[in-house]
């Protein structure tokens, strides 16, 4: 079946926004996805919001910057007051409940808060929070394998950072099991 | 070989320029396509060839002369208010007939307007920004792929025709990121016997001018500017189409404008209504003559871009009033939505329908 992943992550400038939408989009093109990935750019990254578009599809992608969205991870209020109404009725809002005090009171979309932030700390680098974010995001949308995410942070991350691509991979596998356990409560 | 890269349409395109054998390049920073200067002030070190941050755009603009000048492939790129300031040494250069390639990375304006994109420079680009009677070869990607393939083709068509080629992108082309394949690429022998090396006793001294002071001389000059620009309308348009066999409806548009008309098309589409989408890859030379075709068998068309109204301009004058003609467009670093597309394609169906 022909797959098509239209998703927009936002928050603030620094939660690490461009770069969970980057990873995705690297991991689709190591999948054999087509890709894009829009950022938005100019002033709102240092310090404002910041969100970008990432669309995966098993076929040529026509517009990179579209309206309606099949997913949204949103990391700030303003984000979620803004995108929320956006996500296409049956899509999936999945949010960082730490940094959201009003979500959206809809109905017809999947709902789902996570306090990575809390959980970043546990795993003692707050850096890492966006990565938990991912992983919760494919254990709902499994667009891309998990592997192919683990050889994408290998191109997303400097070298310098390479010694963190175990702690990438425990917050993804942290953001997943978040899911699961919500997923059992009900 | 090929290799398949993730990349921002700027970064690319300074790829692309180091593999189509850029020997110099000369620029100043602007938002959005500083990533091409950033880009090839890393790495064209790398491979011995010249890049250099020059005080301005205007002294940017006379180094591609010289370097171009003295046989050497040479560009600069900008955005564009920091295009506009280049404008006289680009008139230069087409009088002098100096292959080079010149990228704009189209922001809103006029002035110094937004660092959002924009479509603003389509006259700028296409008519001359600069004085005289002279034209620009101008190429306009819509993907990653793209800004990297046109660079190649962009270099290949200035050789070949002695005559500076623009890349007209804009902002959202340049900062976004897609998959691009490089190929291996030949770069073509070209004759620069008219470059300015040093005179050997073997031949008399070579001179780049734009100079002509005698008028009789300058028409020469301009009839054999003429011939040229008629050969490469002749030989070199390039568009793509879509869905166009059995469309009712046309959507014209070019760039980052053509990627949402392409989906606000598929919309339509999924509605019943029969759109179909020609998109200009040249926008000088303008596929002129398949416009027209089109314009016996469709009931309108719409072109859609992001300014008040420029390419809409050559398609009227492409179809010379054979088909009713609308236009839609977005500005100031807004840019429309495909459904905002596909709502007045709705409008004009009725229309289109109603008489």
């Amino acid at each position: 079946m022909k797959q098509l992943e239209e998703l927009v992550v936002a928050g603030f400038g620094g939660q690490g926004v461009l770069s969970l939408g980057m990873t995705l989009a690297y991991a689709g093109m190591i999948d054999g996805k087509a890709i894009s990935w829009m950022p938005s750019y100019g002033p709102e990254m240092r310090g404002g919001t910041a969100n970008c578009i990432t669309i995966l599809s098993d076929t040529r992608i026509s517009s990179p910057i579209i309206s309606k969205f099949d997913s949204a991870i949103i990391l700030n209020q303003p984000s979620m007051d803004k995108f929320a109404e956006r996500v296409k009725p049956g899509g999936l809002l999945l949010y960082e409940s730490g940094n959201i005090f009003k979500p959206s009171t809809r109905t017809d979309i999947q709902l789902m808060g996570i306090p990575a932030t809390t959980e970043a700390t546990r795993l003692k680098n707050s850096k890492i929070m966006n990565m938990i974010m991912l992983g919760a995001y494919l254990q709902l949308r499994p667009v891309v394998k998990t592997e192919a995410v683990v050889e994408a942070l290998k191109e997303v991350l400097p070298e310098k950072y390479h010694h963190l691509l175990e702690l990438n991979r425990e917050a993804l596998e942290l953001g997943k099991k978040l899911i699961q356990e919500l997923e059992l409560v009900g | 070989m090929n290799v398949t890269k993730l990349m921002k349409g700027n970064e690319a395109l300074a790829e692309a320029a180091i593999r189509a054998g850029c020997d110099a390049y000369f620029g100043y920073p602007i938002t959005p396509q500083s990533e091409v200067l950033e880009y090839l002030a890393r790495e064209m070190p790398r491979h011995n060839r010249i890049v250099l941050q020059a005080e301005s755009e205007v002294a940017s603009i006379n180094m591609v002369y010289g370097a171009a000048g003295a046989g050497f492939r040479a560009m600069t790129s900008s955005s564009s208010p920091g295009f506009s300031l280049m404008q006289e040494g680009i008139s230069y250069l087409a009088g002098a007939e100096l292959p080079c390639l010149l990228v704009n990375v189209n922001r809103a304006g006029p002035g110094l307007g937004t660092i959002q994109p924009g479509q603003g420079d389509y006259f700028q680009a296409t008519k001359g920004g600069g004085h005289g009677d002279y034209r620009l070869i101008v190429l306009a990607p819509a993907s990653v792929q793209e800004m990297a393939d046109h660079v190649f083709l962009g270099f290949d068509l200035a050789d070949q025709y002695r005559n500076p080629v623009v890349i007209l992108s804009d902002g959202a082309i340049g900062q976004m990121m897609e998959k691009v394949t490089f190929k291996p690429y030949q770069k073509p022998t070209v004759d620069k016997s008219w470059a300015t090396t040093g005179k050997p006793a073997s031949r008399k001294r070579n001179a780049i001018s734009s100079l002509f002071i005698q008028p009789e001389r300058m028409e020469q000059h301009n009839l054999k500017l003429t011939e040229k620009f008629n050969r490469i309308r002749e030989s070199e348009v390039r568009f793509e189409e879509v869905n166009t066999d059995d469309a009712d409806y046309l959507l014209v548009a070019y760039g980052l404008s053509a990627r949402i008309a392409q989906k606000a098309m598929d919309l339509a589409r999924a509605k019943g209504l029969r759109v179909g989408l020609l998109r200009p890859i040249t926008l000088f030379p303008f596929p002129e003559k398949r416009l027209r075709e089109l314009a016996t068998q469709v009931q309108g068309m719409l072109t859609v871009e992001l300014n008040s109204g420029q390419m809409v301009e050559d398609v009227r004058l492409a179809v010379e009033g054979r088909v009713p003609l609308a236009r839609y467009g977005r500005m100031g670093g807004m840019i429309f939505t495909p459904e905002e597309i596909e709502r007045q394609l709705e409008t004009l169906f009725e229309k289109a329908y109603a008489n």
